[in-house]
């Protein structure tokens, strides 16, 4: 495997980007998806290939030195790419859900006058996000972090005319930056603690450093606010559900499958430095306990299929991360591969109702679709199985290994955990029983309208719903008789961790016996749930109510989010608005004020000054004798 | 010699265009402008990093053999010089599809502001830097005073006062080192470099040298002349202060402050960059709810040079290199915002954002431009700004871990106003104000398109200027650390 072709895998999307977005306004249709789609194929092809030299080549990571990209003083920032267990994971998953996502594109934005701009800044934000994994130094994921952002930012706000959703993107994108500004002061602290960037050097002189080291503490706390901001956790989520305003797919591979993985990539690429800081990871695991339990309680009274799905990913992204608290770093890894495949379906397939059903978004208006749409609806069903944690599907592993871990870790955590298991699995069958059981309830026109996608719709949503039901299989644990491959195969990251921090790489305490308990708990939990919403949606047929009907307070606030938005809006917004005006209107005069009495103060005094010359013989005699009055005193006096 | 020929041929050029009268004065500048900057770079690349001063002269001047002409360029002057060179037949082709009364003294003055910023960059003898920093206000200040807008007289008055007090601070300093100086006394800067002066006497040359670069900048507080005459010139004349002349002010820091008085810089530092910190949080948190295009930026760029002043501040290698990459980044990113908002101004007539809206749906290259220029100004990685900014920044934050995250907010609001900004002019409903908007001509891209190539040069391979600093940053710590 040469380096040249290595290269080739973050720049073949970035010369589709080259391509389409300076020649789209001349490239015909066609040309334009196929150029896209095939930059991403390439891409994958060629991540595949690295992927198989890597494991023939005795899995031994290795650094591909590009340039100097800012040299200052003692600090060399190389531009370099690092291949190892965690990039080539994140490159195979990136380039591989990238690829169907495209390949879906082609149909869904099929009838969009921006086709060549989306096919684009799809294909741009792929060589970000393959900079972010593939960088072999903290800059280089930065440029990778930022870049995202602003490809979310352009995609959320895609269809431009809608000032709401440009509201939305720039919410996202200044959301991500407070993340940002964490992340960079983490640099700068790592800069000021190792004199390097590079992940090699910095974890090698970080296995110097004592468990709990403040230093250690504070660089991984900063990394993690980066991190709330990418992940969209508590208190930096918000940006996420409203960044539904972009099309579909966007919200398929940036905002579920990938871009949003970035937080817990970051941390397990850090592993050795969170290893060394047990009070962060506490931090950790509470906030994504915090996460995924209360954006999972939102997702149960939306009503946009979208927001659903969304909320869903905020609950999703906060197991993630209870798993990483629990040092469970494979475990959340696993996790962000079986999300990957299933929300990502879920968001195709939520877009290939929504493409069905003529652009409507809320599930009141929708109902007995399954029978229009049948593949839709069996991947969908599929997904919405896996998600619940219902085994053999591949939610159910990965959940489940996390949940193992933090019980281990911290029983108030787990308890937290089946709860979201609970409300996950509610609000998801709500979801599917509500689109595509019962009876139709959208318009006569929609009804007509009403037809499954096209295979190039339907053939990503089938590869992802296989994907969904076996991909779990990476991963069975050894209580169910079965290998983990994927903890084995990304031991080796571990190591430098498990020398500083040996206690807590020990093998887990629990019994066999003890994990069938737990497995039992979670699947009863989420088959209760699901019953639970079959009862109500499907044999009594409920509907939720509409927005002008009258509810209880605490519905109230959890249909409204709890209020979150308009606190921060109250806390942040308003306030730096009047503070701008009041500094402009105020604080200019104020200046100002100064300023010119310090003018008038000046030409006072000249006024004055000027009066001294007189030209009159005597003031002048009258003055130095003064003078040598004030002298003689000071001279025999002092 | 190379220096004495930067410093004259735009001279030349300036009497050439006034001579060539109103109809081939344009072109004439432009050529002018073009072969100054074909002189910088034939100079860039002779240049040796390592070498120190070069390509210089010193002729004594009439009065005093102790003070002379003298000038030379090292690697810091080498990127101001290139930066002055590259700008400035940028800003006349930005001219060209105005037509402005008297247009060969229009052109004219610009060359000759273009001359006296060579100077300024250039100069090694303290008395001739002074003359040229004083020189340069001339022509940028009938530019504003004719060309400018409704309330220029007033406005540009003030500007001219303001800084003229400001410089009278140095001259005072300039003179008084000048007689600290042994024997027959010497004017040259790095004669000053060699004083052994008290803390008292540098705590007073601290603040004359900081008042006079303060106000040039401007920092907080000395800024309230700045919004105003950015507002009121005719675009052209912004674009050489806020691109350029704002530099001679930095570069006066760089050149004066830290080597002469590092025991002042000891002592006044940490005041000195409280201030600059104040000003990125002032002027970022003023820009968010501006409505005048043009004053909007004004206030970003006030913002973004208190963030080079606080690197300087900070006296370390990040901070000085960090400096002199966001000039460059700086000049070419506002340079191409007041451009772009000249453009959508002389299309529209209006530079208020609540009555703008919806551009980008007939302008796709003045889209893409803009957003590659905007990007550029919030530091986005892989810009010219993200380099400075995350230079800046560290060395702010390795002086002080608090300031520097404040200092740091700059990055979220600069993000808020630059997007409100953009999504306010370019994105939803369209206006009934930006009605037929046409996209881009060819001179107006031929502007924008060496500014967006320069924006992703610095971003993507910095190094190209930053080993060009790098030797003369170095030798000037050294002077402040001994």
């Amino acid at each position: 495997m040469s380096e040249t072709l290595l290269i080739l895998i973050p720049l073949l999307p970035l010369l589709g980007f080259l391509i389409n977005g300076l020649g789209f306004p001349n490239l015909p249709k066609g040309a334009v998806g196929i150029i896209g789609t095939l930059a991403v194929v390439a891409s994958f092809v060629l991540s595949i290939m690295t992927f198989n030299a890597f494991l023939a080549g005795g899995s031994q990571p290795f650094i591909v030195p590009l340039f100097d990209w800012i040299t200052v003083g003692e600090l060399k920032i190389p531009f370099s790419f690092q291949i190892d267990q965690l990039s080539l994971l994140m490159l195979m998953i990136i380039t591989g859900v990238g690829s169907l996502i495209h390949i879906y594109s082609i149909g869904y934005m099929h009838h969009d006058a921006g086709f060549g701009k989306f096919f684009a800044y799809l294909n741009l934000f792929l060589f970000f996000m393959l900079l972010l994994v593939l960088g072999s130094n903290y800059v280089i994921m930065f440029i990778g972090w930022e870049g995202v952002g602003l490809c979310s930012y352009l995609l959320i706000g895609f269809w431009n005319k809608n000032t709401n959703y440009n509201n939305a993107a720039r919410k996202a994108f200044i959301m991500n930056r407070v993340g940002d500004l964490g992340f960079l002061l983490g640099i700068f602290t790592i800069i000021a603690t190792f004199g390097s960037v590079e992940y090699a050097d910095v974890f090698s002189k970080a296995t110097g450093f004592q468990v709990g080291d403040p230093v250690i503490v504070t660089i991984t706390l900063f990394l993690f606010i980066g991190a709330m901001g990418k992940s969209a956790q508590i208190p930096l989520y918000t940006w996420l559900p409203d960044a539904m305003a972009g099309p579909t797919p966007v919200s398929a591979l940036i905002h579920a499958a990938t871009m949003v993985t970035a937080g817990i990539y970051m941390v397990i690429r850090s592993n050795v430095l969170y290893s060394l800081a047990p009070s962060t990871l506490e931090i950790v695991g509470i906030i994504g306990a915090a996460t995924a339990l209360f954006a999972a309680s939102i997702g149960l009274l939306q009503n946009d299929i979208k927001k659903v799905l969304a909320y869903s990913t905020v609950s999703q992204l906060g197991y993630m991360f209870m798993g990483l608290g629990a040092m469970a770093y494979s475990a959340s890894m696993f996790h962000v591969i079986t999300h990957a495949f299933f929300k990502a379906l879920l968001f195709l397939g939520a877009g290939s109702v929504i493409h069905a059903m003529s652009d409507e978004q809320d599930i009141r208006s929708m109902g007995g679709l399954r029978k229009k749409l049948p593949i839709t609806f069996l991947t969908f069903l599929i997904a919405t199985i896996a998600i619940s944690g219902i085994p053999p599907f591949a939610g159910f592993f990965s959940k489940d290994e996390i949940l193992a871990h933090v019980f281990e870790h911290n029983k108030i955590l787990w308890v937290i955990g089946v709860l979201g298991s609970l409300m996950t699995s509610f609000y998801m069958f709500r979801l599917l029983f509500l689109t595509f059981f019962g009876t139709f309830r959208g318009t006569h026109e929609q009804e007509h309208h009403l037809h499954e996608s096209p295979a190039s719709m339907t053939i990503p949503l089938v590869i992802l719903a296989v994907l969904s039901a076996v991909g779990g299989f990476i991963g069975v644990p050894e209580a169910l008789h079965g290998t983990h491959y994927l903890a084995e195969f990304m031991s080796p990251l571990y190591d430098a961790a498990r020398q500083v921090n040996p206690e807590a790489f020990e093998p887990t305490i629990l019994s066999h016996s003890e994990e069938y308990l737990l497995m039992g708990i979670s699947v009863a939990v989420a088959l209760v749930s699901a019953v639970i919403a079959y009862v109500m949606y499907v044999q009594k047929a409920a509907v939720p109510e509409a927005d002008t009907v009258e509810k209880s307070a605490l519905q109230k606030a959890v249909y409204n989010k709890y209020y979150v938005d308009e606190l921060y809006d109250a806390v942040f917004v308003k306030p730096i608005k009047t503070l701008s005006n009041v500094l402009y209107s105020f604080g200019e005069f104020f200046i100002d004020l100064i300023v010119n009495a310090f003018v008038k103060l000046t030409s006072f005094l000249a006024g004055q000054l000027k009066k001294t010359q007189s030209g009159s013989t005597g003031d002048y005699v009258f003055a130095m004798v003064l003078g040598i009055v004030a002298i003689l005193f000071w001279k025999l006096l002092l | 010699m190379l220096t004495l020929l930067l410093i004259l041929l735009p001279i030349a050029a300036g009497i050439i265009t006034l001579l060539s009268g109103e109809r081939l004065a344009k072109q004439v500048a432009l050529i002018g402008g073009l072969a100054s900057l074909g002189v910088a770079v034939f100079t860039w690349l002779q240049f040796d990093p390592a070498a120190g001063s070069q390509f210089g002269f010193k002729y004594a001047w009439a009065a005093s053999g102790s003070i002379s002409f003298a000038a030379g360029i090292d690697g810091i002057s080498l990127v101001l010089v290139l930066l002055t060179t590259f700008l400035t037949p940028l800003i006349i082709l930005s001219a060209f599809k105005h037509e402005y009364k008297s247009t060969a003294s229009f052109y004219s003055l610009i060359l000759f502001m273009e001359a006296a910023l060579i100077g300024v960059f250039t100069a090694t003898d303290a008395f001739l830097f002074y003359l040229f920093f004083e020189a340069a206000l001339i022509p940028v200040y009938f530019l504003a005073a004719v060309w400018g807008g409704e309330n220029r007289a007033k406005v540009t008055l003030k500007f001219f006062i303001y800084t003229i007090f400001g410089s009278l601070f140095m001259l005072v300093a300039l003179v008084y080192l000048y007689y600290q100086t042994p024997g027959a006394h010497s004017s040259e800067i790095s004669a000053f470099y060699q004083l052994q002066l008290s803390p008292f006497q540098q705590g007073f040359i601290f603040w004359a040298f900081f008042i006079a670069f303060a106000i040039k900048m401007p920092l907080f507080p000395f800024h309230t002349w700045q919004p105003d005459t950015y507002t009121e010139s005719p675009t052209q004349a912004t674009m050489l202060l806020s691109g350029i002349m704002l530099k001679m002010g930095v570069y006066g820091l760089i050149r004066f402050l830290l080597p002469i008085v590092p025991e002042g810089m000891a002592n006044w530092g940490l005041l000195a960059m409280i201030l600059s910190v104040i000003g990125i949080i002032y002027g970022s948190i003023i820009a968010i709810q501006q409505s005048d295009m043009k004053r909007l930026i004004a206030y970003s760029s006030f913002a973004h040079v208190g963030l080079m002043a606080a690197g300087v501040f900070s006296s370390s290698v990040n901070g000085l290199q960090g400096a002199l990459i966001q000039m460059l980044a700086h000049g070419i990113n506002v340079i191409g915002l007041f451009f772009i908002v000249d453009i959508i101004y002389s299309r529209t007539k209006t530079r208020y954002l609540d009555q703008l809206g919806g551009i980008t749906q007939s302008t796709p290259h003045l889209s893409v431009y803009f957003m590659v220029l905007l990007l550029g100004s919030v530091a986005l990685p892989l810009t010219n700004g993200f380099v400075g900014e995350f230079l800046l920044l560290s060395s702010v934050f390795q002086y002080d871990g608090w300031l520097g995250a404040i200092a740091g907010l700059t990055i979220i609001l600069g993000s808020v106003y630059m997007l409100r900004l953009f999504q306010k002019s370019m994105f939803g409903p369209r206006s009934k104000w930006v009605e037929g908007f046409q996209d881009l001509t060819a001179s107006e891209r031929a502007v924008l398109l060496p500014l967006v190539i320069m924006v992703f040069w610095i971003g993507i391979y910095p190094n190209t200027f930053l080993k060009i600093t790098e030797p003369a940053v170095s030798q000037l710590l050294q002077l402040v650390n001994n």
